[in-house]
């Protein structure tokens, strides 16, 4: 459904230039959810950017459903691909109520019915109908990142990247999250792509793990692996034992990559 | 006097009205704060952030804050204006916002922007105000800080705009810090290593620290307390490491719904709100 294919993403030229993404390939499978963990600026964010078109000037192939896709998508190539935003009050306009959030792309789109179709994304993603003429400031942050979802959802898209999209949220609704994405999944065999500092959340979701550091992707497991802490970067190790909770230990460690 | 806590809180209410009748955000919160560290967990909407805001001063217009008693370091706040708002804002409690990147200035970098905030409060020269910001850069474990500091918001990845964030709100030196899920967009090593930032603080300094989060084994293995919120109320308020043996339902159902590395289940369980929870 999926392949990456060397992409590298650079910022800034000579002695300034830095790869955000330097030569990272991976392919994920129709209806299959990857994982991607890593630390602070480690390039997650660039990659799920880059694979939705959002990086003119990046390097290397993406190829979705079989079809190389060019840096400058067209309308149904973005329809497609649909991503979740790591800050969701950055990406909701603060003078747009819920209800003009969601018409926006179905207008840009044309898909049409769009009441029927709003109130039904509000209902799955769990939000009712008081919210749906708020705006984002209105609501709780749980509440704003619900809204960034149900954005991506209104266009139906085959792949859905998602960018943290359960650390702005508590762990109820982050368990209704996450079972609204299995549940999406399975029934519209949708392809996940999920950015996560938690790998608790990550495994639950992912059959497979990619772990990046400074730009590059230096581990791919599975989530069985994960679990039985079966992996071989040190950093990863890390990461699994920083999951445990508050350890002083663990913030004495520093980064492996420095 | 020095045993005087820090923060008192006696019946906090926070109203916001609108056209289907009043919202209570905030029902009824009372407590105690020494030079200590604070846990708030609770769902989406409990009144964590509103607390929180509450004590800043920040809750907007029309939004209603009323209480039996606020005080923070000796002061009143149930009677301080705006203008004593502010003063008091930065130095004496700060706040990491919820929401960084939203709250950093868009067109200033953002080492210029913790230096700016070193000058305001200690009138320091342009070049000792950078140089403190690139310490605290440092400080908040930002690996490039002189590359960093140059950088605009848009240039920053999440976790480097919260860990800006930070340094910008301890740079300060508050005696009361508020951090409302200041580590939610950080890698667990990083996370770690700001919250042993902070927790040297509360050590060395005597800060007091009120963490919001929704990591509930986070909350609960760094704090020496964590209280429970639901439907703007405190239901529950657990000491350190002790939340596992939480007795509310509310409480026992939020920790039944955390996924758990190693223990696949198809579905988690979703939390079956009692309304009897919000009647305290
Ligand atoms: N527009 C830009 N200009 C310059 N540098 C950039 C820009 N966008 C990203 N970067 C840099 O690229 C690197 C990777 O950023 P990215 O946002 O992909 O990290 P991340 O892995 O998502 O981190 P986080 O977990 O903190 O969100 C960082 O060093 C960042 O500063
Ligand atoms: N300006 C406002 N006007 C009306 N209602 C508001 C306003 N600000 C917040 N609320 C409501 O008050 C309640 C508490 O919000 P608050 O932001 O304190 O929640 P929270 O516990 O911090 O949630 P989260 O974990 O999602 O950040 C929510 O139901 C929210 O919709
Ligand atoms: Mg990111
Ligand atoms: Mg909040």
């Amino acid at each position: 459904m999926l392949a990456l294919e060397h992409v590298t993403v650079s910022y800034g030229t000579g002695l300034g230039r830095i790869f955000a993404a330097s030569d990272v390939s991976f392919q994920v499978e129709e209806g299959a959810s990857f994982g991607l963990v890593g630390e602070s600026g480690s390039g997650k964010s660039t990659v799920l950017r880059a694979i939705a078109g959002l990086i003119p000037h990046a390097q290397g192939r993406v190829i979705l459903a079989g079809r190389e896709m060019s840096m400058r998508r067209s309308t149904a190539e973005r329809k497609m691909v649909q991503m979740v935003f790591q800050d969701p009050y950055g990406s909701l306009h603060p003078n747009q109520t819920v209800d003009q959030t969601l018409s926006m792309p179905i207008a840009i789109h044309k898909l049409g019915d769009s009441d029927r179709r709003i109130s039904s994304v509000l209902r799955e993603v769990g939000l009712g109908r008081e919210h749906r003429y708020r705006y984002p400031h209105q609501l709780s942050g749980g509440q704003r990142q619900r809204v960034a979802i149900a954005r991506a959802l209104v266009l139906e898209p085959r792949i859905l990247l998602l960018d943290e999209p359960t650390s702005a949220l508590d762990v109820s609704v982050q368990a209704e999250i996450l079972n609204l994405l299995a549940r999406l999944r399975r029934i519209h065999r949708l392809t996940l792509l999920m950015v996560s500092h938690d790998l608790a959340v990550i495994a639950h979701l992912c059959e497979r793990i990619g772990v990046m550091s400074n730009g590059s992707l230096i581990e791919l497991a599975t989530a069985d692996a994960l679990a039985s802490g079966k992996v071989s970067h040190g950093y990863t190790r890390q990461l699994l034992r920083s999951n445990r909770g508050f350890d002083r230990s663990g913030a004495e460690i520093v980064d492996v990559t420095s | 006097m020095s045993d005087a806590p820090l923060l008192t809180l006696r019946n906090l209410r926070v109203t916001y009205p609108g056209d289907e009748g009043d919202f209570v955000a905030v029902r009824n919160v009372s407590f105690d704060l020494g030079r200590e560290r604070l846990g708030i967990v609770g769902e989406s909407g409990s009144g964590k952030s509103t607390t929180g805001r509450a004590i800043m001063g920040l809750v907007a217009s029309p939004g209603i804050v009323e209480a039996d008693e606020m005080r923070l370091a000796g002061k009143d706040l149930t009677s301080l204006s705006e203008r004593g708002f502010r003063r008091l804002r930065g130095k004496k409690v700060a706040m990491i916002l919820q929401d960084p990147k939203y709250s950093l200035d868009p067109v200033m970098s953002v080492g210029q922007q913790i230096a700016e905030t070193h000058r305001c409060h200690f009138r320091s020269s342009a070049r000792a105000a950078q140089e403190a910001a690139l310490e605290m850069l440092a400080a908040v474990h930002i690996r490039d800080p002189d590359r960093v500091y140059a950088l605009y918001p848009h240039q920053v990845s999440g976790g480097m705009g919260q860990r800006v964030m930070i340094a910008m709100m301890l740079i300060a030196g508050p005696d009361l810090l508020i951090a409302d899920e200041p580590t939610s967009a950080l890698d667990v090593t990083v996370q770690h290593q700001v919250l042993a930032i902070m927790d040297d603080l509360v050590r060395s300094r005597g800060m007091g620290l009120i963490l919001i989060s929704h990591n509930l084994h986070l909350v609960s293995s760094f704090c020496d307390r964590v209280l429970v919120m639901y439907g703007g109320r405190v239901v529950e308020t657990c000491m350190s490491g002790q939340l596992s043996k939480a007795s509310h339902p509310y409480t026992r159902g939020l920790l039944a719904s955390l996924p758990e590395l190693g223990r696949r289940r198809a579905e988690l369980p979703q939390l079956q709100r009692d309304p009897a929870w919000a009647e305290g």
